[in-house]
Formats: C-alpha cells, structure tokens, sequence
C-alpha cells in the first residue's frame, strides 16, 4: 500500500506533506528497484532451512546404502540413486556421519585442521548432513572456511566477452583486452545461435594475443558446442547443468545419467568441464519441493562429486537475483560456495548474474570472496559494457572493472585482475582485429574495412561500432561451420599473415589437450604452466600459510591508473607557475611589525603561498583570490595589510598570528591549497570567527565575502557567517591525497622561530 | 608403477609418457609441423592413454570420482562423435521408448568400442529409468 494514499487524521501538514520526505528520497534509490521477498518455506523462499528439508541421516547394508536422509532405498528419486551409488563413499561415511555437525562446523573453521581430511570425510556425508553443518557458520566463518577449503592455492578470474551484435572484431579486441587484464577464462555466447562458429574464431583469436594459456568457453547449445570444442576453438564447458529435485531436472531436459555421459564425452575429447548448478534455480522452474534452497544445492553439489566432474560454476548464477530477495540469500549463496570446495570441487564462484541495482549491495557480495580468494572469483565478470553481455548484466561489468581494481588494491586481495595502461590496452586491441581480419581474408570468411577496424579499437562498446551486422556474422558463420574450418587452418591462417606469435598461442592452448593435464581440478594456465589443485594445492594452516600476495603481484595490484606523488603535485603547481607570474608580483618589504591603524586586517599568508604554490585546489589562482579578499576589505571599510609568516604552516595559527599584529585585532589566514580562516586577537587557536574548511569548492566570491567579514568584524560588528554550500561529497576521497602533499610541501618550508614580514603585492592585468 | 601426484603436470615432469595420437611427442607439434603437414588435427587430440594417466594422478590426489570419470573417458576417446551424440540424446528423458533400446547401446559400446565402462554405465540408467518411468513421452 501506498502510505501517501493514507488519510492523515491530524489533518493536513501545513507544508502540504503527509509523508517523511526522507521516503520520497529513499524510493529513488537504485536499491528500490530490487524486491525483496517474504520467507516461506512451503512456497520455496528459505535459504538455509525448511521444515521439509530431511534430517540428515544413513544407513548402509552391505556396502549398499539402503536409507539416505531419512528416506528408504524403494523410495529413492533419481538424484539419491545416483548420490547413494556415485558419491556416498561405504569405507568413510558411518565415521564422518557420526560426528556431530556442531563438531564439524568447527573443523571447517580451526586452521589446525588440514583441508584434505576434511574433504576426505566429504565423501561419506549426505547432503542434508552437508547443509546442517555449514549452515551452523555465520557469514564471517563461511568466508573464512572458504578460504580454508578452496582447492587450487592462486586465485584466479573469469570474464564474459560478448557484445549485442556479435561482431567479431570486436570480440577479438575485448577478447585481447580481457587477456591483458589478466582473466584467466573468457567466455563468449551470442545473441543469434547460429553466429556460434563465428564467434568461437573471434574469441580464439582474440584471446591469442599477448600472451598463452586463456581458456575459452563458447557457450552454445549442447551439441553444437561440443563440435566447436572438437574443431578445437573452444578450450572448457560450463554449461553443463545439473538441479537439486528430479522434476527440475527432467524439465531440465537432462537425467544425472545423461549429464555424467556429457561430462566424460567432454573429458574424452580433451576439453576441461565443470557443472552448473546453484540457490533458486529450482524455484525459478517451478518444482523446489518446499525444501530449503541450501539442502537443495547440497543435493547438486553431491552429484557433481559423484559424477566425476572436477568442479562447479554456482553461488546462485542464474539464481542468484531471486535467491538475494530470501532473508539470509547472500549468505546462503556463500555457503553453497563453501559445500563445493568442501566436496572438493573447484569453485567458480558465482559474482555474475547481477543480484541487485545497488551498487552497495554489489561491492558488499564481492567482498568475503575477494578476500578469501577463490578459483574464479566471478564465473563471469562482464569484461564488456554491461548493455553488451549477452548473458546477462553481471555483477561487476565493463563500466565497473576499475571498481574491482581499486577492490583488489583496497585490502591486498588477489581478485586475478591487473590494470593494463591506455597504450598497451589499444596495442591489444588492434593486434586483435588485424589477427582475425586476417584470419577472415585468408579464409575467403570477409574483408573488413580500415573504417571498420578504426571504429572497433576505440569503441566502449558496440553502440559506437561502424563493424560487422548480425546478419552478416550469420554468413560467416554459416561458412566455417559448412565448410569444416578447425584451428588448424586457423593457426596455419595467422602464421601467413604474420601473426606468428598469435599462432603459436593459438597452438599451445589447443596442446592443452594432448596430456589432459588441465582437466584436473580446478586447472589454468599461467606463465605458460598448468596450475591446478594437484601441482598447487591451497596449504592454508593460518597465517603465514596459504596463498599470500607475492612482491611482485603486490606491486601490479597496487599499480592503478592515475596514482599521485609529490613530484606530480609539484608538476601540477609549476604548470600554472608562469601565468601566475603574469597575474602577480611579490615583494619582500621587511619585517611586519604591531600595526596601529583600527582598520587594518593582516592577511596572513602561509610559507609556500605564490612561492612553490600557485593554485587552490579548487583551481583559482592565488592571485585571484588575494585580490578579492583585499577588495573585500577595503569594501567595509578596512585595509588590508599582507604578511608571510614562515613559522607555521597551519591555518589556525596562520589566522591568530596575522590578528596579533592586526591594528584591529582581526586577521585572516590562508594556505595556498585555499582554506582560509578569520581569527582574532586574544581567541584559543582553534576557536575562530569563521573557518573555510571546504577549500574544493570555495569559490572566488566566498573570498571575497571573507575579506567583508573579516573587516565588519573589526569595526566591532557581527556579520551574517558565509556558508559555502556543500553537496555532501566526499571531500577526503576526493582530495585529501593531494591536500596532504601540498601541505607537506608548505610544511617543509616552516622554520621556527622564524619572523613575519611585509609582502607588497602587486597584481597585473592577467588577475582575474 | 602407478603415477604420483610428484609426476604432475604429465607435460613437464614425465613428457616420456605423453604421446600424440600419431604417435608423436609434445614437442613435434609445432606451427611448422602443421605447416609441412607433418602433424594434423589428429596430433591435437586426447588419447586414451593420457586419460588413464590422469585418472592415475586423480586417484593419487585422492579424487576417485575424477579418475572414475576419466576411465569412462578413456573409454569414449575413439567412439566416433555422431554416435557419441547419439547415445547422449537416448540417455536424455524420456528418448529411449523403453529399456531395451538403452540396453542395445550399450552392447555396441561393449562389443564395438570395447568400452566396458560405458556400457555398464548404461545399464545402470536403463535400469533407473525403468524404475523412474523416464521412458515416458515427453514432447
């Protein structure tokens, strides 16, 4: 109900509100788009438990289980079949279901506790047994266990690359582009199926560029992208997905049979697989079985173990904005994340189909997986503008990417991204287009234009394209798919034109599959080496242990864009040091003594005022802003007197200094950076007539009704106090790095005991 | 001698084992080769043998559900792909009219492909689908 619809029995405010305009405020928030749900167990909406979730419970006759939670053999749904015979292992489950859930909570969470006992006990428990427990872990303890329990040690990502119009160009460059951030897998999907083949070439090529070793998932129909992996483009599969209730899954169109086939026909044909599963995925389609979303992914989790896949994409995926409307959603997403790696699996940890419009919401989900590490710690970072992915909007987006950067920088996290200059981003860029321009030439596939090309390399995202239309990605499509192109002849393509180093890229991921070696758990390539739980296990036994950020890798996380120092603080100011020499002259005009003229106000100038520094931070030249604090002097009736004082730097006593030897009692101090201060006579430092803290957005004209005031106060008066208007922004983050340099530099030029002096100024034309 | 978790990556730390379909080592598949034809598309594809070798480390590294899946892998590497796609398509719900046709796929991956663990695998859905009426119409 509309509460502004409710009658208001005290009668009308007589603003004409009936309402707290503070709600007419918060319904414009981003977060108001999202909704929230109410729990309900029998409809589906309970994250971590239902009154119908079964108590954990086995029995086991014979090496066969003959009652797996709570429910007899006869009545076995497929799901508990294939758990009972695949995962429940007969040597270790009476001993691990024995322990107390409590007792193995805690386990998760002690370091002393080694992981591989832990995931060894995993084989012998069910999965409400699986629920119970990571269910008894606030969210605090969940992130942590998690990165306790995840399996490789090193930290990786994952990105989407696709865009609206599937051009390739395009997919080629961002493909290039998500390969120098440092993704460890891209994944492509299309907007029309057939343009799979056209995309997989793009994506393959484009992620050949720079460097070796980024795998490549063309997300098609099942089929279809089992012979693009085949003709040897793609590179891994993770649309392989398996659901918590037998209805889901029939409607699913799969049996756990019919998926663990898909899963060893993808491992025979030398191509690295993980499933999909995930919270709500079975509330979405209907069939939940009033039972808790988190016993339900347990069921999922199980399955995958069972199966023999070595790992999992979940976390809610597709899932994941229905699963936040839950109370405890977000936790329950983490916990679920927990149970994979517990089982063993490698974790791509979800962070993709966006949960929420509030960006606080966003960055409040990334963080416990940021920083406890994960596989990937999103299954689909959108590399691309977020109109361009053809998944979905992800958490974190093409718009969002320096966000993540900042992220990782914030808290030392090792997220797997690295920022990537302006230079070297267009370098990859173009060497991406020209690779699969070439391709497209030498296999008679198109002819891209330069205008084409240009477009393409600069562009945010394809609304600034001149490039390929879908229907034209058709045809081409159509062709590599007809005529039976594999990578061979692309390869052999890019090695023509002289894209030699793409081609032996290309080469090297495609080798992957001759040893298999990347089809173990939780596999990358990095440096050209494959990395996976087996050659890089997760040791964590608490701190000191586990992965740490290396020198190295500290310093490419720490390397954002734009950082300041000292010396570009310096370069800055000396940029406007010759128009200020054109603006004002300073003259020394001795030491400033007592004054004796009742009218007189001192201006106090701090030591590195028009000297080293020339501008407010704000942007006004210090010579403007003396002038207009000198005119308002003189305009109520006071004259100015202009003092350097090199013994303090601070505007306080900069102020107090200039009002002792004011004739009127009243000064004025100022720093360069342009906070400004009017003190007087016989005051405490810090309790002042009127303070300009807010320097940013101190403009000229505040100055000059400083100066005003300044003067009315020392003909004995009371002003109205200026108040600079503030729209609430974060001044610190803004500038408070800067403002620290500068004063540093104003500090470093203090001497103590050192006297004041007189400053003749004299302002030229160029004074505004 | 059954493989450690020490001999992993089989690429870099026993490269001796791995070997091309061809017969080649990892080594000889360079652009070159592909250029001379000396090595071919067949040259970038799993054997059966790496498999095994995987399913070996898998085990090592205590995860005999992987290895179990690679062993069933291993079984599918020459299985030629239309018939790969064909016996997925049976497996899913309600394809297979009845149990005998799953049944007789399974004898070809017996009998044909010497896949054994296919085809017990197989078995075991027939079975359950019988048991979860799954060999009803769907569409």
């Amino acid at each position: 109900m509309d509460d502004s619809a409710k009658p208001n029995p005290s009668g009308a405010n007589p603003s004409g509100a009936n309402r707290w305009r503070r709600f007419a405020d918060w319904d414009e928030r981003p977060l108001r788009l999202d909704r929230f749900a109410v729990e309900d167990a029998e409809n589906g909406f309970a994250a971590f438990t239902s009154p119908n979730d079964p108590k954990p419970g086995l029995e086991i006759k014979n090496g066969r289980v003959t009652s797996l939670d709570g429910k007899a053999e006869a009545d076995f749904d497929m799901i508990d079949l294939f758990i009972a015979r695949h995962h429940i292992d007969p040597e270790i489950a009476p001993k691990a279901m024995a322990m107390p859930s409590a007792a193995l909570a805690r386990m998760l969470v002690d370091f002393n506790i080694p992981r591989t006992e832990l995931t060894r006990l995993a084989h012998g428990l069910t999965p409400a047994k699986l629920a119970e427990v990571v269910a008894q872990l606030n969210a605090m303890e969940i992130a942590f266990a998690y990165s306790k329990m995840r399996a490789r040690k090193t930290p990786g990502n994952q990105g989407h690359v696709t865009n609206a119009k599937d051009d390739p160009l395009q997919l080629a460059a961002d493909a290039a582009t998500a390969v120098a951030f440092g993704f460890d897998e891209i994944e492509t999907t299309q907007r029309v199926a057939r343009n799979a083949w056209s995309n997989a070439v793009a994506c393959a090529v484009g992620g050949a560029v720079g460097r070796w070793g980024t795998l490549f998932q063309c997300s098609s129909e099942e089929a279809e992208e089992l012979q693009i992996g085949m003709a040897g483009f793609s590179s891994y599969a993770e649309t392989v997905s398996v659901y918590g209730t037998e209805r889901a899954f029939i409607d699913g169109d799969d049996t756990p049979w019919s998926k663990a086939f898909l899963a060893a026909a993808y491992a025979s044909r030398g191509i690295k697989m993980r499933c999909t599963s995930g919270a709500g995925s079975e509330l979405l389609m209907g069939f939940h079985e009033s039972k808790s979303l988190l016993y339900l992914e347990a069921r999922c989790l199980c399955l995958q173990r069972a199966m023999g896949v070595q790992g999992t994409q979940n976390g809610g995926i597709d899932g994941a904005p229905v699963t936040a409307t839950v109370p405890g959603g977000v936790r329950e997403l983490m916990a679920e994340n927990l149970l994979a790696v517990w089982l063993d699996l490698e974790c791509a940890s979800g962070n993709d189909a966006r949960h929420s419009e509030s960006e606080i919401r966003v960055g409040a989900k990334i963080l416990p997986v940021l920083i406890a590490g994960s596989d990937f710690i999103c299954s689909g970072f959108g590399t691309i503008k977020a109109y361009d992915n053809s998944f979905n909007p992800s958490s974190f987006n093409g718009e969002e990417m320096e966000d993540f950067l900042v992220l990782q920088r914030d808290f030392e996290a090792d997220g797997g991204l690295t920022s990537v200059d302006e230079t070297r981003v267009l370098d990859v860029r173009g060497r991406g287009i020209d690779a699969i321009a070439a391709v497209f030439e030498e296999l008679n596939l198109g002819k891209p234009t330069a205008a084409m090309k240009a477009s393409v390399q600069v562009a945010s995202g394809s609304e600034e394209t001149e490039s390929y239309t879908p229907r034209e990605v058709t045809l081409i499509s159509d062709a590599i798919k007809a005529r039976g192109i594999t990578v061979v002849d692309v390869i052999l393509a890019l090695e023509k034109r002289g894209f030699g180093e793409e081609a032996e890229n290309l080469l090297n991921v495609v080798k992957l599959r001759v040893s298999g070696d990347y089809l173990q758990t939780s596999a990358v390539v990095r440096d050209g080496k494959v990395l996976s739980a087996v050659n890089d296990p997760n040791d964590y036994t608490g701190p000191g242990t586990g992965y740490r950020l290396g020198e190295k890798r500290r310093e490419e996380i720490n390397h954002i864009r734009d950082l300041l120092d000292r010396e570009s603080v310096l370069r800055d100011q000396n940029r406007h040091a010759k128009g200020e020499a054109r603006r004002i002259v300073y003259r020394d005009a001795g030491p400033a003594e007592l004054g004796n003229d009742p009218t007189e106000v001192v201006v106090g100038l701090s030591p590195a005022f028009g000297l080293k520094l020339f501008q407010t931070t704000a942007g006004h030249s210090l010579a403007a802003v003396l002038k207009e604090l000198s005119a308002g002097i003189q305009a109520k009736g006071g004259k100015p007197r202009i003092v350097r004082f090199r013994h303090t730097a601070d505007t306080s006593f900069l102020g107090l200094s200039a009002a002792g030897i004011a004739g009127s009692g009243v000064g004025i101090g100022i720093q360069a950076k342009g906070t400004a201060v009017i003190h007087q006579r016989g005051r405490l430092p810090h309790n002042n007539l009127e303070l300009f803290s807010n320097a940013p957005i101190t403009q000229l004209a505040h100055y000059r009704r400083l100066g005003e005031n300044a003067a009315t106060y020392a003909k004995g008066e009371i002003p109205e106090p200026v108040v600079v208007p503030t729209k609430g922004q974060a001044m610190g983050a803004r500038f408070h790095a800067q403002t620290a340099l500068i004063y540093a530099i104003e500090t470093s030029l203090t001497e103590e005991g050192a006297k004041p002096e007189n400053v003749e100024i004299k302002l030229l034309e160029g004074a505004a | 001698m059954k493989l450690a978790v020490a001999d992993y990556p089989l690429s870099e730390k026993r490269a001796d084992l791995i070997r091309t379909r061809t017969g080649k080592a990892l080594s000889e598949i360079t652009v070159a080769a592909l250029k001379s034809g000396a090595a071919t598309m067949d040259d970038l594809r799993i054997t059966r043998d790496s498999l095994l070798l995987q399913a070996e480390i898998a085990e090592a590294a205590g995860r005999p559900r992987l290895g179990a899946n690679f062993r069933r892998a291993a079984d599918m590497v020459d299985v030629p792909q239309d018939f790969l796609l064909q016996a997925y398509e049976l497996l899913r719900p309600g394809r297979a009219k009845n149990k005998a046709q799953l049944l007789d796929t399974a004898r070809v991956f017996r009998e044909t492909y010497k896949a054994e663990r296919v085809a017990a695998f197989l078995e075991e859905a027939a079975e359950v689908y019988e048991r979860r009426g799954l060999f009803q119409f769907r569409y």
